[in-house]
């Protein structure tokens, strides 16, 4: 969680900054303590009155260079209902229009002091370069084909909600790996806390030198306890790309329909979801879909995000998520 | 024919006192005396007159043929803001070099007598040491028609390349090689399938795979050396394979080679020390075309080093601004500085561990270079010019503690701490840097 990054040549200014930039700068510990602190805000959130004084006087930015629906609402919400004041910036609209660099975007909002910058950029690597170029904490909101570690511990406090314990489990990832930053920061979150993860989907959209069990047969769903299925991104079906033949093709061959399930099997899927490709409609609206509880998990998590980035270690987290929830 | 180009400086007069003397292609290691009377070594032996010379006294240190750095990117005519002819040559001045050849790849490309005409007059007017150019293949890089390469070579092009893109089509490339046999001079190839490297970033393997990188996987450039090999086998030609990054190419290089191809390669010092492990820094003075690789690859270029395969050891030059490196990974241009930094990157990394001797690194900066490009090697006897580099194998330094020579400073050296400095320079018998 935390991570120092600082260049070669300058001495390190003042005490390293709390980022949430990768899974992979996480421990074991750091998971667990976010989701007992995002469990903590979910009993908030049962209360009539559902606003928390938290990070009252803090300054949350939201800067979205990607189109987004679910991240950025729920880092809103999120901010908001810690009492955060919030400001948004999407690319569309904004001074990027007219070419401003990234490093110049970030200076300019840094200038405000925030406390806390979330990023989501098509570049990887972007939310590393923000903190670098600013003060503030940074999380990433999903960084090119590279991380979207909210997302995956938000499906980490959906599982661990339905199944209880979550080492042991057992989970398939369908679909465009290749190209999905959500599979890459699941591996490495399932990986942290014992979740056999297999990775399923076309060969060319299956990298070869991933850490996990990978197969092109759809049949190995079968021995997992969840199917988690990536959205299928219809710009990696360009004229040229060749990835699969067809939609239609990948459909009948990867597709995730009720036929292929076994009873009870769980399903998820992070969205947007293209129903009838990647997805069947009838599974994706079934009991045992975990769609919407993802939705609902992403409030809290990114609550919880937030609120650790900015007060630090356990003992901050337990004291006071504790005393101002009682 | 003259080839290189630099402006007029004073010849030396010069005797340099207990230096290791080491010119492994002469056979010299043995601590000598050397005279040099206006810029032309007069005298090698144990004890020389100092007459009325300047005596420097190099007692520990080492005296060996300067460099020759056959791949170089001046970034002049277009973008004088990231390099100069007379900052990139000053760089190599620092770096040990006494000859460099820079690049076509310019604004406008080098692909005209008259452009290439009126980069000679400002290497000899600026041109710290002696500079040449190599001419596009294609007319604009862009893989079309071929350039006028007879009127080329005769305004002075020492080689054709069209490096920074392949020429894609192979049938235009058998071409470059019938026509270009008619100027003597050899090909020097970018060997990239872009069919297969598809704009990629990084090396395809498991970095690339972690980070979500687009990869550019090894047989996008071995496919096409093996390609170029075969023509250059069938067409009768003499090529240079730039850059060599993957074991497939070097495997391919190494068997045209023996069976009589008139092929050689170069490979450069980030890929010699790096892999794409330095990738997960995410900083974009790791990013270059070639990418870094695995370490299979790294190993199979250090043993084609050793034995031979690879003769020279180039540094690809890439100056860029630094706003356009200040910015994410996948944002920032290709390329990476290196004039300043190669002896010295290469000696504690390689020479220093035992992994390479310093004999073979100082042959293959040097008299493996020239033998490739027809150039006239530095040598360290009586009657050559005096193109000599003195090196402090001892001092350690650390890289951008003092500004760069040149204009920019996207070394992926940037911090590091290296041991052995270049402490005088000769080129073409004047003292180019102390």
């Amino acid at each position: 969680m935390i991570r120092l990054v600082t260049d070669d040549l300058r001495p390190p200014a003042g005490p390293p900054k709390r980022h949430l930039l990768s899974v992979a700068d996480l421990t074991r510990d750091d998971v667990e303590r976010l989701l007992g602190t995002a469990r903590t805000f979910a009993a908030s959130l049962e209360r009539h009155v559902k606003k928390l004084p938290t990070l009252k006087g803090h300054l949350v930015v939201n800067l979205f260079y990607e189109s987004s629906t679910r991240t950025s609402s729920s880092f809103e919400l999120a901010a908001k209902r810690l009492s955060a004041d919030t400001l948004t910036v999407k690319s569309a609209g904004s001074s990027v229009d007219k070419g401003e660099s990234l490093k110049d975007t970030a200076l300019t909002l840094g200038a405000y002091d925030p406390d806390v910058i979330v990023i989501r950029h098509p570049q990887i690597g972007a939310p590393q370069f923000v903190a670098r170029v600013t003060d503030a904490h940074v999380v990433n909101a999903g960084d090119g084909k590279h991380q979207h570690p909210t997302q995956a511990l938000l499906d980490l406090y959906t599982l661990q909600e339905e199944c209880g314990s979550l080492e042991g489990l057992h989970v398939a990832i369908v679909g465009d790996v290749l190209h999905s930053r959500v599979a890459r920061s699941l591996l490495q979150a399932f990986a942290l806390v014992g979740i056999r993860t297999t990775l399923v989907g076309p060969p060319a959209l299956l990298p070869r030198e991933l850490p996990a069990e990978t197969t092109t047969d759809i049949e190995a769903i079968r021995d997992a306890d969840v199917v988690y299925v990536l959205r299928m991104q219809s710009e990696r079906m360009g004229p040229g790309e060749n990835y699969v033949p067809s939609l239609r093709e990948y459909s009948a061959r990867w597709g995730i329909t009720p036929e292929r399930l076994r009873p009870g099997q769980k399903v998820m899927h992070p969205g947007p979801m293209n129903r009838g490709v990647e997805i069947d409609s009838r599974v994706a609206d079934s009991p045992d879909s975990l769609i919407t509880n993802e939705v609902r998990s992403g409030l809290v998590v990114r609550m919880a995000v937030l609120y650790d980035v900015l007060t630090g270690g356990p003992v901050g987290v337990q004291a006071l998520a504790a005393a101002e929830v009682a | 024919m003259t080839m290189l180009w630099q402006r007029e400086l004073p010849g030396a007069d010069l005797v340099i006192r207990g230096a290791r003397v080491l010119d492994p292609t002469e056979g010299i290691d043995a601590t000598l005396e050397v005279r040099i009377d206006g810029g032309v070594i007069a005298q090698v032996a144990e004890k020389v007159d100092a007459n009325e010379h300047r005596v420097i006294d190099a007692k520990g240190l080492v005296l060996a043929p300067a460099f020759v750095d056959p791949h170089v990117h001046l970034r002049t005519p277009g973008r004088e803001d990231e390099e100069t002819i007379a900052s990139g040559t000053a760089a190599a001045a620092a770096g040990g070099y006494c000859a460099i050849l820079a690049m076509p790849n310019t604004d406008p490309v080098v692909d005209s007598s008259a452009t290439l005409g009126a980069l000679v007059e400002t290497a000899r007017r600026e041109a710290e040491i002696p500079t040449g150019f190599l001419a596009a293949i294609t007319r604009g890089q862009r893989g079309e028609e071929l350039t006028e390469m007879g009127e080329l070579a005769e305004t002075g092009a020492v080689a054709f390349s069209d490096d920074g893109v392949p020429v894609a089509s192979a049938g235009l490339m058998r071409r470059a090689l019938q026509y270009a046999s008619i100027t003597d001079r050899p090909l020097a190839l970018h060997c990239e399938e872009p069919t297969l490297s598809r704009g990629g970033h990084v090396h395809e393997g498991r970095v690339a795979a972690e980070l979500g990188f687009a990869g550019y996987p090894s047989i996008g450039e071995s496919v096409a050396v093996e390609r170029d090999l075969s023509l250059a086998s069938f067409e009768g030609g003499r090529i240079h394979v730039l850059h060599l990054s993957a074991a497939e190419s070097v495997d391919a290089l190494r068997r045209a080679r023996d069976a009589g191809v008139l092929a050689s390669g170069e490979a450069t010092p980030h890929h010699l020390v790096l892999t794409d492990d330095a990738v997960r820094s995410l900083d974009p003075n790791v990013k270059m075309n070639p990418p870094l690789r695995a370490e299979r690859d790294r190993l199979a270029l250090l043993e084609a080093v050793r034995d031979g395969t690879i003769e020279a050891i180039a540094t690809d030059h890439a100056p860029h601004a630094a706003h356009e490196k200040d910015v994410p990974f996948e944002a920032a241009p290709f390329g990476v500085t290196g004039l300043e930094t190669a002896f010295a990157s290469l000696y504690v990394h390689l020479v220093k561990p035992g992994l390479l001797s310093l004999e073979t690194l100082l042959e293959r900066m040097s008299a493996g270079p020239a033998r490739i490009f027809g150039l006239e090697r530095p040598r360290i006897v009586a009657g050559a010019q005096a193109n000599l580099v003195l090196l402090d194998l001892e001092r350690e330094w650390t890289v951008g503690e003092q500004p760069f020579r040149s204009r920019s400073g996207n070394s992926w050296l940037l911090g590091a701490k290296l041991q052995g400095a270049v402490q005088m320079t000769l080129a073409a018998g004047s003292v180019v840097h102390e």
